[in-house]
């Protein structure tokens, strides 16, 4: 798989995990294509931290306000009708007070007690985490989409090495090689793409899998 | 009652060494008249409460605060988000700016306990990472299994927001995203200062959508078409 496949992947299958009339947030990179792959008669609804519910698309030129509509990454947006716009407060009220119902992201390290590394490293790159701490913390169903390894380096471990975002807060791990539930005794990989065989995904993991009994071809 | 000044008799009023609030998110929200003026002025030794550093557009046009930014007007800043603006980390690890990095959500908390007048913020966000050590983090307790980190209050000797539309008695109304941190900041600062975008007269505006009283305003920044 190429990059824009591997990304083609990991979206299509993080759109199967949303429900008709979800609130969701999403984070920049992979997360941004899901909705691309709603499945028919799934709609749901975009919460942006910046500060909208109902958050649509990225406008035609001639429609968008820079000075007024953002997304999170500060590129011009647009609002669905029904949508409102809410200050900084509500929008975490929204976030850290459970009414989001899941938030799908990137991450730099996952564990395989759920804890999740991507917002610093030190002495290279401090992005900052923005409101991916809040985000972790306070939906109800944490989804990391990212490659499975970072130039062949694992990123899902035994334990994070970077400062983390929040502990024990990952549900489930979408990779373009398979679909992995955080569970107390350990990571359990419970969907594998065809292209991959259990080896290759346990050697591609730095963390011991737990295979699941019930193992299926990835749902895309 | 609020007066009504230009942007460059409002830059003029901070002074070197004070702290200022920002309002905006990536630029969008930002008084940047106010901001403009500033960077001519050259006003250093800021501390700056803001979400982000903002960015440079493409063409070299500074946006939101990066011209503050790229001057090195800040000593310290308070943000959440600095990936976008590189100059930001460059200066944070050449010694030359004190960053303190603090959750997204818990800024708009500590900005609202700073203006609401209450003694911190307890929140579940950070709890076992790095922040716990940060200057804002007052300590940890645990209610009902649950652990939480109690935060400090944000203040600021000013704080520069941006309006859609105003009044001339310093009413408030914010249009889209760019409503973000500014109503919390409105209420945190000894000295509020509002760019307005549209200025109207008193009774223009539909008190029910008023977001931020003019009782919190003492300067409406208008220079005759803001954009």
């Amino acid at each position: 798989m190429d990059k824009a496949q591997i990304k083609a992947v990991i979206a299509a299958r993080a759109a199967k995990e949303l429900k008709d009339g979800d609130i969701v947030n999403l984070g920049i990179g992979i997360p941004t294509l899901i909705p691309t792959y709603l499945p028919e008669g799934v709609n749901i609804q975009l919460q942006a931290e910046c500060g909208m519910i109902n958050a649509g698309g990225a406008p035609a030129p001639e429609d968008a306000e820079p000075a007024h509509i953002c997304d999170a990454g500060g590129s011009p947006a647009s609002i669905l009708t029904g949508g409102a716009f809410i200050d900084s407060s509500m929008s975490f009220t929204m976030i850290r007070g459970g009414h989001v119902n899941g938030t799908f992201l990137g991450a730099l390290q996952v564990d395989e007690k759920g804890n999740l590394a991507n917002w610093i490293i030190p002495g290279k790159t401090v992005p900052g985490m923005g409101g991916a701490m809040d985000l972790v913390v306070g939906a109800n169903k944490v989804i990391v989409t990212m490659e499975h390894t970072a130039k062949g380096n694992h990123k899902i471990l035994k334990d994070c090495t970077l400062p983390l975002t929040a502990v024990k807060c990952v549900d489930m791990i979408i990779t373009e090689m398979g679909v992995m539930n955080v569970t107390d005794k350990g990571i359990e990989l419970v969907e594998i793409h065809p292209e991959f065989t259990v080896e290759d995904v346990q050697a591609a993991t730095g963390a011991t899998l737990i295979i699941s009994p019930d193992l299926k071809p990835m749902d895309l | 009652m609020a007066k009504i000044i230009t942007s460059k008799e409002a830059a003029a009023l901070i002074k070197s060494g004070d702290s200022v609030m920002f309002g905006g998110f990536m630029g969008c929200g930002t008084a940047q008249n106010v901001v403009n003026e500033l960077a001519k002025l050259g006003t250093d030794n800021l501390t700056a409460m803001c979400n982000d550093g903002a960015k440079t557009l493409p063409d070299g046009t500074f946006y939101g605060i990066s011209e503050l930014i790229h001057n090195k007007q800040f000593k310290k800043f308070y943000a959440t988000h600095i990936g976008l603006n590189p100059e930001v980390g460059q200066q944070m690890n050449d010694g030359s700016l004190e960053v303190v990095l603090i959750p997204q959500g818990s800024f708009a908390e500590m900005l609202r306990a700073g203006g609401a007048g209450l003694g911190g913020v307890i929140t579940p966000t950070g709890v076992g990472t790095i922040i716990e050590g940060y200057e804002y983090v007052q300590g940890k307790v645990n209610y009902d299994g649950v652990d939480y980190l109690i935060l400090k209050p944000l203040k600021a000797d000013f704080a520069v927001l941006k309006g859609y539309k105003v009044d001339k008695a310093g009413n408030i109304c914010y249009h889209g995203t760019a409503r973000n941190f500014n109503p919390m900041m409105a209420t945190a600062a000894k000295t509020v200062i509002v760019e307005a975008e549209n200025l109207v007269e008193i009774g223009e505006l539909d008190p029910d959508n008023i977001v931020t009283p003019g009782m919190f305003v003492d300067y409406i920044v208008y220079d005759g078409g803001n954009k």
